[in-house]
């Protein structure tokens, strides 16, 4: 599914990927965890294709091809989806027509007919079910006025609308009650499947108790120093990162 | 001392030889005559303004107005027909039509119980006692653009409405110019409201494209106590216009008052709004969206005047700048001693396409009581690059996400239009001009 090899990245003269490698295979959970600093937001960036970063090395394949080159639209029309951490906030643009937009683009831009109002309406009922997001909250402004949690919902909708291949959880579980974070887990695991791959990027352990990953990977210093299993995650909330900021240096 | 001759520009000298021309053949009694003289004194002894008078400092007519084209004549109808049929604004509203080709009043279409429509030469002539209220308020007072309309006004129209009536669908005032030369125009409209009067003005400015022609349209509203008025303005006028308008507004006690306008066309525009609190109690709400592009200029000027207590003002201004075009905006707030309770708040929001667009934002608070809430703001930016991020990320192409985000920033600027279909056009207006800027 998802290939990256040696990828080294600076943003404005500072090196923060670092000859990073990583393999996420179909149908597979991968966890990133590492301490603050260690570039995990900047590789879901460089994966979606934020502008600010300069990729200096290596490459990202998506099966198979490199997407480095492409806009983050033509990403997204592959397959690439990212929760964002701290998703925005668009005043003026009305939730409901924000996602007929974005699901019509990339219907186009892989040269499928647009959706009909009713099917669409129906694959918004049924998703926002799920996330017991209501119905209100889809009339109003894109996440304008929507607290931490409600935010975090409507980034997973998107994602069960879209139907993206390579899902990233951008630090998914921050500003999340224990509630808030059940509902989501709950939404990313129904989403589980052979040909969708996710890349749970965490600081904590607590997320993975309720997406339980297949593979945990430690990044430290801009690249992964070590892969485990899933029981990694416990190894590092009991010990902390302070052995992997030696194993980096 | 050494006396000052004021060295004349071609435009000056143009309207000086123009208005000599003109002045014994234009409608009115002798009572107009001396207005008109009055008027035309204040242009001709400080010529057009330039970028030295502080309320023109940023729309430099005297450089500006190159020419003083003639004054449209009244069209014969084998002229109006045609561009009536051609006039697209808000050919889907239903309601009451009055309809002015070159300024002059053409049509009026469906004109309900209770309302009145002179035409303004006719008025002239026969010396309509609503004359005696027009001129607007205080603040508009020896104002160039007001000043020439005053001097060449031709025609235009009286619109009177009853005590107490309600008109349930929109009053249309549509103003067409036609022609293929260079040509001027000085429609006046006075719209007197009565006491509890309710309605929905709406006002469309198209013309000609290519054609270098001069609009100066001014409406003044005269309001009672208790009224309601709603007025939606378009400019669409031709690529190659110089387009001066001005709405005057004296409200009485207890009115609601909303203006919102569009500005899309013009090569030159100017719109001024001279709004005055009469009457305690009352709120005026006032803004608009303004789309530029090419090498236009397109300048908002608004002066709104607290002459009394317990009043609110809101305004709300948004202006998107594309090409090597520039916006102006410049709003002053006065809030007279007597004035205290006084709630004004204004806004001006600039978005900047391109490396060459510029936004000149003046806003102004002129506060004589000391019991006011008061504040205005004005922002100038470029398109978010976090926001296009995250729509480029969901799988929005570059130019679809620039438009939504354009959209969603002048949306809010027509968000206060009640009438839907109004608003609807308006909307589809915005999404051609910016799918034109994609094209």
């Amino acid at each position: 599914m998802l290939e990256i090899n040696n990828l080294v990245v600076d943003i404005e003269d500072k090196r923060i990927l670092n000859g990073l490698s990583l393999t996420v295979n179909d149908g597979e959970v991968a966890a990133i965890m590492g301490p603050n600093g260690s570039g995990k937001s900047t590789l879901s960036y460089v994966i979606a294709g934020k502008e600010d970063y300069t990729v200096l090395d290596g490459e990202i394949l998506l099966n198979g091809e490199n997407i480095l080159e492409l806009e983050p639209s033509e990403r997204a029309a592959k397959g690439v989806f990212l929760a964002f951490q701290y998703p925005l906030e668009i005043p003026g643009v009305a939730t409901m027509t924000f996602l007929k937009s974005v699901l019509n683009a990339q219907r186009k831009a892989r040269d499928e007919d647009e959706l009909t109002t009713p099917d669409f309406m129906r694959r918004v009922k049924k998703a926002a079910e799920t996330l017991e997001i209501d119905q209100e909250m889809l009339k109003r402004a894109l996440n304008v006025g929507f607290s931490g949690g409600e935010k975090k919902r409507m980034e997973i909708l998107q994602m069960a609308l879209l139907e993206p291949s390579f899902c990233i959880l951008d630090e998914t579980d921050s500003g999340l009650d224990i509630d808030a974070l059940r509902i989501v887990a709950e939404g990313v695991n129904a989403l589980r499947a052979k040909d969708r791959s996710f890349l749970v990027i965490t600081h904590y352990q607590r997320l993975l108790n309720y997406i339980v990953p297949d593979t945990v990977h430690v990044m430290s210093k801009g690249k992964v120093v070590r892969s485990g299993g899933k029981e990694l995650a416990l190894e590092l909330e009991a010990n902390g990162y302070a052995d992997y900021r030696e194993l980096a240096a | 001392m050494s006396v000052i001759t004021p060295i004349r520009t071609p435009a000056e000298a143009g309207l000086i030889d123009l208005y000599k021309v003109v002045r014994n053949t234009l409608p009115g009694t002798k009572a107009t005559l001396k207005h008109r003289d009055e008027a035309f004194a204040v242009i001709e002894a400080a010529g057009l303004p330039h970028r030295r008078v502080e309320d023109w400092k940023y729309t430099d007519l005297r450089n500006l107005m190159q020419e003083a084209p003639p004054l449209a004549a009244r069209p014969h109808l084998a002229e109006t027909d045609p561009a009536i049929a051609k006039s697209k604004a808000f050919a889907a509203v239903s309601g009451a039509r009055v309809t002015f080709v070159n300024g002059h009043l053409v049509t009026t279409e469906a004109i309900p119980e209770g309302v009145e429509v002179t035409p303004l030469a006719e008025a002239l002539t026969n010396g309509h006692p609503l004359l005696a209220r027009m001129g607007g308020p205080e603040v508009a007072r020896d104002n160039a653009a007001v000043a020439l309309n005053s001097a060449f006004v031709a025609d235009g129209a009286i619109i009177a409405v009853a005590d107490g009536v309600t008109l349930e669908e929109p009053l249309v005032l549509r103003f067409i110019n036609t022609g293929t030369k260079a040509f001027a125009t000085s429609p006046r409209v006075v719209l007197a409201m009565g006491d509890g009067a309710a309605l929905t003005l709406v006002e469309s400015h198209e013309g000609p494209g290519g054609v270098g022609y001069h609009s100066n349209s001014v409406v003044e509203i005269v309001a009672g106590s208790s009224v309601d008025i709603a007025h939606i303005r378009l400019n669409a006028e031709g690529d190659r216009a110089l387009a001066l308008s001005t709405l005057m507004v004296t409200l009485g006690a207890d009115a609601k008052f909303a203006s919102t306008g569009v500005v899309a066309g013009g090569h030159v525009s100017r719109h001024q709004v001279f709004l005055a609190f009469a009457g305690e109690r009352s709120v005026a709400t006032i803004g608009g969206a303004t789309m530029l592009a090419g090498k236009s200029l397109a300048d908002t000027t608004l002066v709104v005047d607290h002459r009394v207590p317990g009043c609110q003002s809101r305004e709300l201004f948004k202006t998107v700048v594309d090409g090597e075009a520039t916006g102006v905006f410049q709003g002053k707030i006065i809030v007279r001693q007597h004035a205290q309770k006084t709630d004004g708040q204004m806004m001006s929001a600039a978005l900047l396409l391109s490396e060459g667009a510029a936004m000149n934002n003046k806003p102004e608070l002129e506060i004589f009581a000391d019991d006011v809430v008061c504040a205005h703001g004005a922002t100038c930016g470029q398109l978010d690059d976090e926001l296009l991020f995250y729509l480029m990320a969901r799988g929005l192409p570059r130019p679809e996400a620039e438009a939504l985000l354009v959209q969603a920033f002048l949306g809010e600027a027509l968000e206060p239009i009640a009438l839907e279909d109004v608003r609807e056009e308006l909307t589809d207006m915005v999404a051609s001009w910016l799918a034109g800027r994609a094209g």
